[in-house]
Parts: structure tokens; C-alpha cells; sequence
């Protein structure tokens, strides 16, 4: 399998704050990579500066390397509203749009200028469905998407990305925000999905981690401490400081 | 020894925010107490829907002042709208902060000009190049309409901008996930967000042009006619007040009474809709 992202030698400065420290990181194509540590380590900075989202930030500096199918997207001229449609997000608080249900779906293909009414339509469909909300929400697609639950809303949000179809989803504690079941739908919902698209999760929770995860890491003050498989982070992790955050001894 | 305990000051505290409440109360009772018998007298059509202003010869039409003023606010409207939004787009999203931090006193600073001021330059700079460019008789809807679309752009551009600085950045960080660029995340995302305070900006702005009253006086020309173009000058419901109670007495000064009525009535439904439309924006963020 090919390498989808590769990450070397990334530093991120906030004005002096060192945020991430020489970070190296492999992702492979179709998997779910998961990002864990306690707050503050750059988990979700890292996170963002795969689809520089980090650029929004005033008095960000960054340099290294990420390349995203072997090419550079600071640094090889990579239009950046393109590479965010390959590369979306899905944020820690749902952030649907004060627009109704179907607009909010609609919205990166209205961006992307798609005029035929009834292949938006069709797309609007294929996305709600494999996120699971189309039996529920099929009737009031005018109703705006703010009326919704909240698990509802973070599930629309997916699925506001899947009809973009980016080749990677980047997802920021995406159920910090929902209760368990509401998680787990989350969670099988990602499994179906690796089949289709490459995930990185940033988590709290070193269960989900656990649970849908093929590869893992584990920050810890910008340092990237420990990249490897799950099974191994979890059952066999090599450095010390991982071994006493996944046991709980920290964190 | 303790003079003032806590219920003294409560209570304290109760009575002055009632006397505001008395004040607005006694305004209210007095203005209808004094309008509304004239309306009933002189019939309802006779005021609202003639033409005809003529106190000597007791004829009280204020049609053509209620068409003057909706001109009127209808004109600062579409002069201020553009300018106060456009602005307001620009400073919230584009401008630096520190830049921002410059500008906004300047603008809040803009609202704290006297209107006479405003009404001064209209009638020295704004009326001649209208009679001399354009033409009419300078003093028109078109003077009154732009000093006050000038005289609006503050309440619009500083609502307007809270309302998109409101917007959480997680909405345009949504929109930028997906491709969006800086200028559709705006109209797309932003802007709908932040629609019921932008609405709820320009209605107060409108509540303001249609009670303003000194700068009107002074630029508007103030005749009794049914305008034809924004070229002619009119007399706005405030101006009508403003001009003849100085003089007024008897039915007359019954008649300025119910215009004050009729303008009363008017915006309390623009601070209804203003009500409204900023309820919706709260519970929507």
C-alpha cells in the first residue's frame, strides 16, 4: 500500500511557543490513524496542519515537510482550496451552517460551483445515507440544521464532507460533544468508512483510540513520542512515557 | 451606624428604574391623550389620506408627510444599507486588528456628530452641487435621503460588525474544510449567520432616519407636496412637528400632536421588528 501522507521534520512556532517539535509521521492509504496524548500536546495542531487550517491563525510559522500523495502542500505551490477539498474536517463542536438540512450537505458542491440540480440532489442523498441520517431526516431536509440534536448535527457535518468526497478526513475529537451511543454510531460509522477514505482522529479517549484505530500515536509537549500500529501502542508500546500514559499512571 | 442597608438601596434602586418606565408612560398618555381625540373629530381618512394642509383654514391632511418621510427613510436606506454592510464586511473580516482598533472609535465617533452638523453641510455643500448637477431645487429627498444614509452608517456598520464577529470561528473554519475561499465562506457561511443582526442594525438605522427631525429640516425643503421625484423637496412627519408648534394653537396644535402619534405608532413597529429579529439572532448562536 502506498504512503497517502507523509509528514517530516514539521515544526509549528505560535509566535515563540515550539507547538510541534520535529514531528515524522507515515500514514498509509485506507486507514484510521489515531493521534492521543493529554491536552496541550499539539494533537490537534498537528491535526491542522495537514490541511492548513493552521494558516488561519495569526503568527503561525511552519516548517518541514507534508506531502500528501509525495507532494509538498506548503511548499510546491498547492492551490490551498483545492488541497482542503482533499483534505477536509470534522470539528470537536458540530458546526453546521445556519442554512437548512439539504444546503448544509450541498454547501462544498455549491462551492465548487456544481449547477445540476439533480445530481446535487442525488449526491445530497448518497452523503445523508452513508451517514446514516437519510431514514431520519428525509422528510425535513428544508428545516434548518440548528433545530437538530447535536448528534445528529456532527453526523450532518460528516456527511456535509463526504459529499465534497476528499481523499482524507481529518477528524478533531469528533464526539467529545455526544454520549456513548451516539459515539459508537460515530465509531462504526468511521469503520465503514476507512473502506473509501483515509481517517486521522485526534482523541481524548484512549478507548476509541483502542477500539477504531489501525495506527496510532502518542504526543506529549509537541514531541511525537511513539508512532506505530494500535495493537502494539496498546499492548507492547516501546517508550516509557507511552507505556505510563496508556496505563493511566499520567494524564 | 448603617444608612443604607441593602432593601434601603433596593428599594432605591427600584424607584429609579421605575421613573424611566413613568416617564415613557406619561410621554405616551399625553401624546394619545391630545392626538388621538383630534383623529376621531376630524375622521380617520381626513388625516391619514388628504393631502390637504391648511391649519387656518382647518384643513389637517398629513398624507403627503407620511409619503415624505417614508421617502425619505426609504432613500437613507439605500444609501446607508450598501455603504454600512459593505463596510462592515470589510472591517470584520479583512482588516488587521490593530487596524480595527483605529477605526472603530472613528466610526462610533461618526454617530457622536450633533445633527445640525450634518443638517450645516447639507445645506451649504450637499444642496448646491445637487441644484447645480443633477438639478431641482437642491433642498430635496435626494439631500435628505444621502445625510441621512451618512447619518445611519454607524448604528448599521457597529451592529453589523458585532454580529459577524459573533459568528463562531468554527462556522468559517466549517466552510474552509471544504474548499470554501475567504470570499464564499463570507456569503455563504458567515454572512447567513449573522443575518438576524445585520437585519436587526439596519432596522434600528431606519428608526433613526425616520425620527430624525433637525438635519431633515434643514435639507429636505419641508413643502406640503406629494413628491414626483427625489429631486422635489418634502416635508417629513418630524420636520411638520418641529416647524408649526412654535406657533400652534387650538386644533392646530391638536394635529401636531396625532402626527406625533402617527410617527410614534410607526416606530414602535420598527423597534417591534427590531425586538424580533434580534430574539431570533440570540437563540440561533
Amino acid at each position: 500500500m502506498a504512503d497517502k501522507i507523509e509528514i517530516r521534520n514539521l515544526n509549528l512556532f505560535y509566535d515563540k511557543f515550539h507547538a510541534l517539535k520535529s514531528v515524522n509521521m507515515v500514514v498509509r492509504d485506507k486507514n484510521i490513524i489515531a493521534l492521543i496524548g493529554p491536552s496541550g500536546c499539539g494533537k490537534s495542531t498537528l491535526l491542522r496542519s495537514i490541511n492548513r487550517m493552521n494558516d488561519l491563525i495569526d503568527g503561525v510559522r511552519i516548517n518541514g515537510e507534508v506531502l500528501l500523495d509525495g507532494r509538498d502542500i506548503y511548499n510546491s505551490g498547492l492551490d490551498i482550496y483545492k488541497l482542503r477539498k482533499r483534505v477536509g474536517m470534522v470539528f470537536q463542536r458540530p458546526n453546521s451552517f445556519a442554512k437548512s438540512i439539504f444546503e448544509n450537505v450541498a454547501f462544498g458542491l455549491r462551492v465548487a460551483r456544481l449547477a445540476n440540480k439533480k445530481k446535487i440532489s442525488e449526491i445530497v442523498e448518497t452523503s445523508l445515507r452513508t451517514a446514516g441520517l437519510w431514514d431520519d431526516l428525509k422528510d425535513k431536509l428544508g428545516t434548518s440544521a440548528l433545530e437538530l440534536p447535536l448528534y445528529h448535527q456532527q453526523r450532518l457535518c460528516i456527511a456535509r464532507l463526504l459529499a465534497v468526497e476528499p481523499e482524507v478526513i481529518l477528524m478533531d475529537e469528533p464526539c467529545s460533544t455526544l454520549d456513548p451511543i451516539a459515539t459508537m454510531k460515530i465509531e462504526e460509522m468511521m469503520i465503514e468508512l476507512k473502506k473509501k477514505f483515509n481517517i486521522i482522529i485526534v482523541t481524548h479517549n484512549m478507548q476509541q483510540a483502542a477500539r477504531v484505530s489501525d495506527q496510532c500515536g502518542y504526543m506529549l509537549l509537541g514531541d511525537m513520542v511513539e508512532f506505530n500500529k494500535t495493537s502494539e501502542i496498546f499492548t507492547n508500546p516501546r517508550d516509557k512515557r507511552t507505556q505510563d500514559y496508556i496505563t493511566g499512571r499520567f494524564g | 451606624m448603617k444608612i443604607f442597608g441593602e432593601n434601603s438601596i433596593k428599594n432605591l434602586l427600584i424607584v429609579i428604574a421605575f421613573s424611566a418606565l413613568t416617564a415613557l408612560f406619561l410621554i405616551l398618555a399625553f401624546i394619545l391623550l391630545e392626538g388621538l381625540p383630534f383623529i376621531f373629530n376630524i375622521g380617520i381618512k381626513n388625516f391619514l389620506l388628504s393631502s390637504d394642509w391648511q391649519p387656518m383654514a382647518g384643513k389637517y391632511g398629513i398624507f403627503a408627510m407620511i409619503v415624505g418621510s417614508l421617502w425619505v427613510t426609504l432613500g437613507a436606506i439605500i444609501v446607508g444599507v450598501p455603504l454600512g454592510l459593505a463596510g462592515a464586511i470589510f472591517l470584520a473580516e479583512f482588516l488587521p486588528r490593530w487596524m480595527m482598533r483605529i477605526i472603530k472609535p472613528a466610526i462610533e465617533l461618526l454617530a457622536g456628530i450633533p445633527s445640525v452638523v450634518y443638517g450645516f453641510i447639507g445645506v451649504m455643500v450637499l444642496a448646491p452641487l445637487i441644484r447645480d448637477y443633477i438639478g431641482g431645487p437642491g433642498l430635496s429627498i435626494m439631500a435628505a435621503s444621502i445625510i441621512l444614509g451618512i447619518m445611519i452608517l454607524p448604528t448599521i456598520l457597529s451592529i453589523s460588525i458585532d454580529s459577524i464577529k459573533a459568528v463562531p470561528q468554527s462556522y468559517r473554519e466549517g466552510a474552509f474544510s471544504l474548499g470554501a475561499t475567504h470570499w464564499q465562506t463570507i456569503h455563504m457561511a458567515t454572512l447567513p449567520a449573522a443575518k438576524s443582526g445585520i437585519i436587526a442594525g439596519i432596522i434600528l438605522g431606519l428608526g433613526r432616519a425616520i425620527g430624525e427631525t433637525m438635519a431633515v429640516i434643514m435639507v429636505a425643503g419641508n413643502a406640503v407636496i406629494l413628491p414626483g421625484s427625489p429631486l422635489d423637496s418634502v416635508r417629513t412627519l418630524t420636520a411638520n412637528i418641529a416647524l408649526e408648534m412654535g406657533y400652534a394653537t387650538g386644533m392646530h396644535r391638536q394635529a401636531l400632536f396625532a402626527t406625533g402619534v402617527v410617527l410614534l405608532l410607526i416606530i414602535m413597529v420598527l423597534n417591534y421588528a427590531a425586538t424580533i429579529s434580534i430574539r431570533n439572532m440570540n437563540r440561533k448562536v
